[in-house]
């Protein structure tokens, strides 16, 4: 339970995606501007995350390895993605109204977003590093995490952009420069965190 | 007429480096340029093995533009842009070892560079063979470029050496935060301003990202994404 939860800690502020991995910076940049788009959209990507990696680690430990294919590893990932993406978009237009007009609009843009195939490969290569301590649960808490961290990271910066729309900022580095050097900022901010996790529960 | 033509190859191949260099002017395929450019060598292996990619994957998505059915075009596209990811991950993997350790998850992440999506959706399904292979050619080299003087930047500050040669770090200490997340965007930031100031049109993209670009006009998913439609509907109701 204890490993569950620094796993978790872990993903969400010293491994976020977004500001320590770098995956993820075109949703990042792009639909940071408003704080509701930014919370539909992380919404939409942790159940994707989690999703997808529920599905792609048992096709690649039960299909792709045993009979050698495990070099189709980034077709089959990303094709697999697609299909669920565009399944949970027609499951939730059927069953779910209210959800979809929510998260809806975001789902299609997940299917390109790094960090999704991002954490399903990044937790293959975990569990390669720690056999007996990183399984299934532990890959999906570390999605989940991850999920969460990109939520945290994208609610974060939006705040820190609605501060930036009312500065005046000098004339070449209006608009996308200024925001990278805010989102530099946010990124120094979480350097602090390294260590917190190891420290407060004592696992690595 | 010959000249004409060789003129427009000209410019399909020439607009990728500088005038819609892919990652500073059309803010494409940001995630990779940040996170594998600490190092000048690791750039370029990056933007050899994007370039490869976008080059090939352009050229049979171009030769299969009649084919291709309009409403399955992004799994198709997906199915030949990650085939050649796989192709290239296998020749990193045979030649270059360190190269994969150095690059790591980002290598089979060029599947999800916008950069590859945004020209195959943009440019290769609407035109023939040889200029989208040009066209994919010069926007490789204008990425390759990039991520070659982000990496120089951050190698020569951050570590004090120019492609593994100690130049700088006899003579002033390094700032290793360059090398650190935070570095990346900073410095990366720095490089639009320049790019923006140079472009002479004093403007930065206004709209950012794959998502936003002209409009979702960048975005692989444009014509199918509902945010598309969304947007259009919510600008048809407020007029």
């Amino acid at each position: 339970m204890k490993q569950l939860l620094a796993i978790f800690l872990t993903s969400i502020l010293t491994e976020n995606y977004i500001l320590d991995k770098f995956l993820g910076i075109c949703p990042f940049l792009g639909v940071s501007k408003k704080r509701d788009s930014a919370i539909g959209m992380s919404i939409a990507v942790t159940i994707v995350m989690v999703i997808s990696t529920a599905v792609t680690w048992p096709i690649y430990y039960g299909i792709l390895v045993p009979n050698g294919l495990d070099y189709l590893e980034t077709i089959v990932f990303i094709l697999v993605i697609a299909v669920l993406v565009q399944f949970i978009e027609t499951v939730l237009k059927k069953y779910i109204p209210t959800l979809y007009n929510a998260l809806g609009v975001y789902l299609p843009l997940i299917t390109t977003n790094c960090a999704v195939l991002g954490v399903t490969m990044l937790v293959l290569d975990k569990h390669a590093a720690n056999p007996t301590t990183f399984g299934y649960g532990q890959a999906i808490m570390n999605a989940f995490g991850a999920g969460i961290g990109f939520l945290v990271a994208l609610v974060m910066f939006s705040g820190v952009r609605e501060r930036i729309e009312l500065n005046d900022v000098p004339k070449f580095w209006r608009g996308l420069p200024i925001t990278l050097v805010a989102a530099s900022i946010t990124s120094l901010s979480f350097l602090g965190f390294s260590g917190l996790v190891t420290g407060m529960l004592g696992v690595s | 007429m010959a000249g004409k033509k060789k003129n427009s190859l000209w410019h399909e191949f020439s607009k990728g480096i500088v005038k819609e260099n892919p990652v500073l002017r059309l803010v494409l395929g940001t995630c990779s340029t940040l996170a594998i450019t600490t190092t000048a060598m690791n750039a370029i292996g990056m933007g050899i093995a994007t370039t490869f990619v976008l080059v090939c994957s352009n050229a049979i998505i171009s030769l299969l533009r009649k084919i291709i059915p309009d409403k399955v075009r992004i799994p198709c596209y997906i199915v030949v842009i990650a085939g050649f990811v796989t192709v290239v991950q296998m020749l990193v993997e045979a030649f270059s070892p360190s190269l994969k350790t150095a690059l790591g998850v980002y290598l089979p992440l060029i599947v999800v560079n916008c950069i590859i999506f945004g020209r195959a959706e943009m440019f290769a399904s609407k035109n023939p063979v040889l200029p989208s292979i040009l066209d994919g050619l010069g926007m490789g080299v204008g990425y390759t470029c990039t991520l070659l003087c982000m990496g120089i930047i951050r190698e020569l500050f951050g570590s004090g050496t120019f492609f593994g040669l100690p130049v700088l770090s006899n003579f002033i200490p390094s700032i290793i935060i360059l090398l650190l997340p935070p570095g990346g965007f900073f410095i990366f930031g720095l490089l639009v301003a320049i790019a923006n100031r140079l472009s002479g049109e004093g403007k930065a993209p206004e709209e950012i990202g794959c998502a936003g670009y002209r409009g979702c006009g960048g975005c692989a998913l444009a014509n199918g994404c509902s945010l598309t439609a969304k947007k259009n509907d919510g600008e048809a109701k407020e007029k």
